[in-house]
């Protein structure tokens, strides 16, 4: 903004950003706060009893155990995705992005669905897998597959064009003074993209804990054993339970505002990668 | 620096390792499985998927889905503008703190959403009241979904934009009020033309999350068959009553248009680009 006159008179910029910020504050920090007064609304020992309740303990449990097995798996999956489509040129690259990123336009249920036509009763696998005695839909492979499923693309979406733009400048200068390839990508790749990979792995890790739709197909629903937190809120819901629902959905709420801080912390940092390009 | 070699002279180590996880990981988690909706649900011949992947519940389930998702988006595009605007172009107390709340939706999970929206506009809550007052009730039926959706597709549009907008010199625009256009017929002749790709682009990401979009709808639409049943609902009710095949050709459908979607959006982007260079 340099020209004087490519300003909107102070009316109509006032006028604006009145709007934006009524808009925001109406349609996303309402909801906010509506969580946090329905879960708050019988007071502080009814939040608590709520969120230590056994089945509410059993659903945190669950989802940490879930996301802490996904998200590593997806991690280094995506690291050696960017690593490949980065790096190296080869046909098909393109087709290769756009099949990372299919996940991200399935329906979440769509996502859930297919693990049971696989694994299910009436499965491809499940007679088989009925015969050996393992349990993979309405338990926790289950749960674990359809939240890979749904966060597979968000380390790999951060790093590919973070990767691509840094080049292998950095590496080869590393090999041609004696680093092995795995001494390169410790030293030298890593340090480089570090701010881009926690950006990603924060959001994969808030999908993972947040996921609704497609752990809801192939959980069952058997309340402290396969309800993940999203889960449990639904079940207390569909109960009437409203402030039990609210308190353990807060838990989720504060989740993702925590995410949004560590989210924008990191990304100037980010942005200072992406920047710091030779 | 060497780009245009190909991989196996790249100087670089592990090609053969990196493709490899990358592949064997694709498949196992996302191609393998997707191809079973594919089999199951021509697996009992074509009248099965035909009766169930047509039948007058799913096509008005089909319906609200796409629908609201479009009419959703559009809100989208018209608000995301507006918030793009405002936070390339104007400096102003708490613009940060504007510009990490727009990421809300991404971060909340769905089912928190869903049932905060339906605390607010439900006859009892303090949005719904009024509107129930007015008329205009949202809870419990179609416009409850257009709502959720709303809510859910934001920052597609408002990232989208917000690099192309700041991206776009202002100097075309000076040219234009040199030339003695206003500023609105700046607006509409010179800016809206330049965000216009990454704008679609912003539409048809909103839609597509929209249109298969779960958590957030189902406890304010009120799923009523014919009325408020959102297409994934379908397949989860399908699915409580083993009817696999079903289930998996509502899916098919689905799947299928969100491919021909991504296709769509890739033209997109590729316009987009050409556009830029």
């Amino acid at each position: 903004m340099t020209a004087a006159g490519l300003r909107e008179p102070p009316a109509a910029k006032a006028l604006l950003i009145a709007a934006a910020v009524i808009y925001i504050a109406v349609m996303l920090l309402l909801p906010l706060g509506a969580v946090l007064y329905e879960a708050l609304r019988q007071g502080w020992n009814a939040w608590v009893s709520a969120v230590t309740d056994s089945d509410a303990r059993e659903s945190i449990k669950l989802t940490l155990i879930v996301a802490a097995i996904s998200v590593p798996l997806n991690t280094i999956f995506g690291i050696a995705a960017a690593w490949a489509v980065a790096k190296f040129q080869f046909r098909g690259k393109t087709a290769l992005i756009a099949l990372i990123e299919l996940p991200f336009s399935v329906s979440p249920v769509v996502s859930g669905l297919v693990f049971v036509l696989l694994f299910g009763a009436q499965g491809w696998f499940g007679p088989w897998l009925e015969r050996h005695d393992i349990r993979i839909i309405f338990a926790l492979p289950g749960l674990v597959l359809a939240t890979l499923f749904v966060t597979f693309p968000f380390v790999a979406r951060q790093l590919i064009p973070l990767m691509s733009a840094q080049g292998s400048a950095d590496e080869e200068a590393a090999l041609t003074l004696g680093a092995s390839g795995w001494q390169a990508f410790w030293r030298v790749t890593l340090p480089n993209i570090r701010f881009g990979l926690l950006y990603g792995v924060l959001l994969c890790n808030a999908r993972a804990m947040g996921e609704f739709g497609a752990v809801s197909v192939v959980s069952g629903h058997i309340r402290g054993e396969t309800n993940t937190m999203p889960l449990q809120v639904e079940a207390l819901y569909n109960d009437y339970d409203f402030v039990a629902a609210f308190a353990v959905a807060s838990l989720l709420a504060l989740l993702a505002l925590v995410t949004l801080a560590l989210k924008s912390a990191l990304e100037w940092r980010y942005r200072e990668e992406l920047a710091a390009i030779h | 620096m060497p780009s245009a070699s190909p991989g196996r002279s790249s100087p670089l180590p592990g090609f053969g390792l990196s493709l490899g996880i990358t592949i064997l990981w694709l498949s196992l988690i996302i191609l393998i499985p997707l191809s079973a909706v594919f089999v199951k649900s021509g697996s009992e011949g074509w009248h099965v998927f035909w009766a169930a992947a047509a039948s007058p519940r799913a096509l008005a389930a089909y319906r609200l889905s796409f629908g609201a998702a479009a009419l959703a988006a559009a809100m989208n595009c018209l608000f995301g503008l507006l918030l793009a605007w405002v936070l390339v172009r104007y400096t102003f107390p708490g613009r940060r703190l504007l510009s990490a709340v727009i990421d809300l939706p991404f971060a909340l999970p769905t089912a928190v959403a869903g049932i905060a929206l339906t605390a607010l506009y439900a006859d009892t809550g303090i949005i719904g009241r009024f509107l129930e007052a007015a008329g205009l009730p949202v809870a419990y039926r179609p416009a409850g979904v257009v709502l959720a959706l709303t809510f859910i597709g934001l920052p597609f549009v408002v990232r989208t934009v917000e690099p192309v907008l700041a991206a776009a010199s202002s100097e075309v625009e000076e040219a234009a009020l040199t030339l003695g256009a206003t500023r609105l017929q700046t607006f509409w002749r010179v800016v809206l033309p330049t965000v216009a790709p990454a704008l679609a682009t912003g539409f048809a990401l909103a839609f597509a999350r929209g249109a298969g979009e779960y958590g957030s709808v189902i406890f304010i639409a009120g799923n009523v068959p014919y009325k408020s049943e959102i297409a994934p609902l379908l397949i989860v009710t399908q699915l409580e009553e083993y009817n696999y095949a079903g289930a998996a050709a509502i899916a098919c459908v689905m799947l299928l248009i969100s491919f021909a979607l991504l296709l769509l959006l890739n033209l997109l982007q590729h316009w987009q680009q050409r556009r830029m260079a």
